[in-house]
């Protein structure tokens, strides 16, 4: 690795009380890399996300975002970086404007309302702009959410099970977003518990376990520590999946404009 | 590497008052009740009541306004859960902001509320027969002990929406707030309670700021009762608020 890591996590610890979340947890992500951390519900991924966004202390290790120490040079970490948390953290009494224009002045970026209208205009919200949050469907307020942590153009994203609760479209969309992002020079850490989502999207994957990074590398060396795999033959039936995709059209924008 | 504490608190004071605009309930429930309280006790029990006053609402608005502060402070409580809840607290912390002022933003937004809430219960009073030979200077005194109250319950109620685990914990804390003018001055004068409760009434905080507003409505000399009035609103501001920071700095340890 030439360029000095986006992300470096040293043994780092996390408990609560009695519960022993993280053991110790050792990984780099390059930068303008897709890094997924994959595990199960329960395996700590949040509180990860949580340590490295400023949000949690660590009990042990060390950890840096942007070559920033993510305990001593806090507000440094924080210039940094986007949080997408777990649940769309958008304000549902503000309408979309108003949650992009709220997040920009609090950014101090120059043309808040500018910056909004783009933003909505590039993740298809300009008509839904003007209405409360309260009234947008699971896959909107995800990408209002995306949308408010694109501005000021943070050099790293967490973004903490984008798709969890969100509909096989929104989340053909979230994908696409993510590897935009990717595509301009963002670091992406995501979380997911899919597999097919890691697979489609990271760069790397990491697999968190019990506290610990038990395996860790691109999905071609993941597959590597399994034995070669052998050839069968088995009639390739479509998944419920791509025949609900088939039957309601996938992707298309003007499906997602029309839903409220 | 600064932040703008006083820009950032501005921005989401007015994130937050657009909240209370959008559903300006919170502010009529908070006058709702108090002014209930106020009618049966002017128009049903007031005849039977004996205050030094020739007028029955005049002692008794200043206890109804401590009565509408208590229970107006649960929607600070409120409104900083449903954000601890719904993400966006944590999105603010995350970003590059005088971190602070995500709280005091909740606080002044509570004092701009109750204050709405207090002005519609003026002039409820004043319909209603209540009269003051008050100056301006009068009115500004009693606007700073009722806005260091609020500020001192306010910051009560930012401890309970910190650490509350469901909406109807963090709302659900104010009962006793709203309880305690009951045992003071700010119905009857204590002078007719039987000892023990006499002397709780007299020695709890609402007493003292009861009594020092009337004296101001009256334009009587205030006392020493305004000197325990400001050491309590301080003491419970200063105790309140410490345990608030604590309780704040274990959500993020």
């Amino acid at each position: 690795m030439m360029a000095a890591p986006a992300i470096r996590v040293e043994g780092i610890q996390k408990s609560y009380k009695d519960l022993h979340v993280l053991r110790g947890v050792d990984f780099e992500v390059e930068p303008g890399s897709i890094f997924a951390l994959l595990g199960s519900n329960g395996a700590g991924k949040t509180t990860m996300v949580k340590i490295l966004s400023t949000l949690l202390k660590a009990d042990a290790g060390s950890a840096s975002v942007e070559s920033f120490d993510v305990a001593s040079e806090s507000l440094r970490v924080r210039q940094s970086i986007s949080l997408t948390g777990q649940f769309a953290a958008v304000d549902e009494v503000l309408t979309g404007k108003e949650n992009l224009v709220l997040v920009a002045k609090l950014r101090h970026v120059k043309n808040p309302g500018g910056i909004a209208d783009d933003l909505l205009a590039q993740f298809s919200l300009t008509e839904a702009g003007s209405r409360k949050v309260a009234t947008y469907s699971g896959g909107m307020r995800r990408r209002l959410d995306i949308a408010m942590s694109l501005i000021g153009n943070p050099k790293v994203i967490f973004l903490d099970e984008p798709t969890t609760g969100l509909d096989p479209e929104a989340r053909l969309e979230v994908w696409q977003i993510v590897k935009n992002l990717a595509k301009q020079g963002t670091t992406v850490l995501l979380t997911t518990q899919y597999l097919d989502e890691a697979e489609q999207l990271a760069d790397r994957i990491a697999i968190l376990h019990e506290g610990r990074i038990i395996a860790n590398g691109t999905l071609a060396e993941l597959k590597q520590l399994l034995p070669p795999a052998k050839v069968e033959y088995v009639e390739k039936q479509p998944s419920l999946e791509d025949i609900f995709l088939a039957l309601v059209g996938t992707g298309t924008n003007e499906s997602v404009k029309d839903r409220s | 590497m600064s932040t703008h504490f006083f820009a950032d608190t501005s921005i989401l004071l007015g994130r937050s008052m657009r909240h209370i605009f959008r559903s300006m309930d919170t502010i009529i429930t908070t006058a709702i009740t108090p002014i209930a309280l106020m009618l049966l006790f002017v128009y049903v029990f007031g005849g039977a009541i004996r205050t030094d006053t020739e007028n029955y609402v005049n002692y008794l608005l200043p206890g109804i306004m401590l009565i509408a502060i208590a229970s107006g402070i649960a929607y600070t409580a409120v409104r900083l859960f449903t954000d601890m809840q719904s993400g966006i607290f944590e999105r603010f912390q995350s970003m590059p902001i005088a971190r602070s002022s995500v709280l005091w933003a909740h606080v002044l937004t509570s004092l701009v509320a109750n204050g709405l809430s207090l002005v519609i219960i003026v002039l409820v009073a004043l319909l209603m027969g209540f009269r003051t030979s008050a100056n301006v200077l009068d009115w500004l005194a009693v606007a700073g002990i009722l806005a260091l109250f609020t500020l001192a319950l306010t910051w009560i109620a930012i401890i309970a929406g910190l650490s509350a685990k469901s909406v109807d914990g963090a709302g659900g804390f104010s009962y006793p707030l709203i309880f305690l003018p009951f045992i003071s001055s700010a119905f009857v004068p204590t002078e007719t309670m039987p000892g023990p409760v006499r002397w709780f009434a007299e020695n709890q905080p609402v007493t003292s700021i009861v009594n020092t507003i009337q004296d101001l409505f009256a334009q009587r000399p205030v006392g020493g009762d305004i000197w325990v009035a400001l050491a309590w609103c301080l003491g419970i501001l200063i105790v309140s608020y410490a345990f608030a920071a604590a309780t704040y700095k274990r959500q993020i340890a």
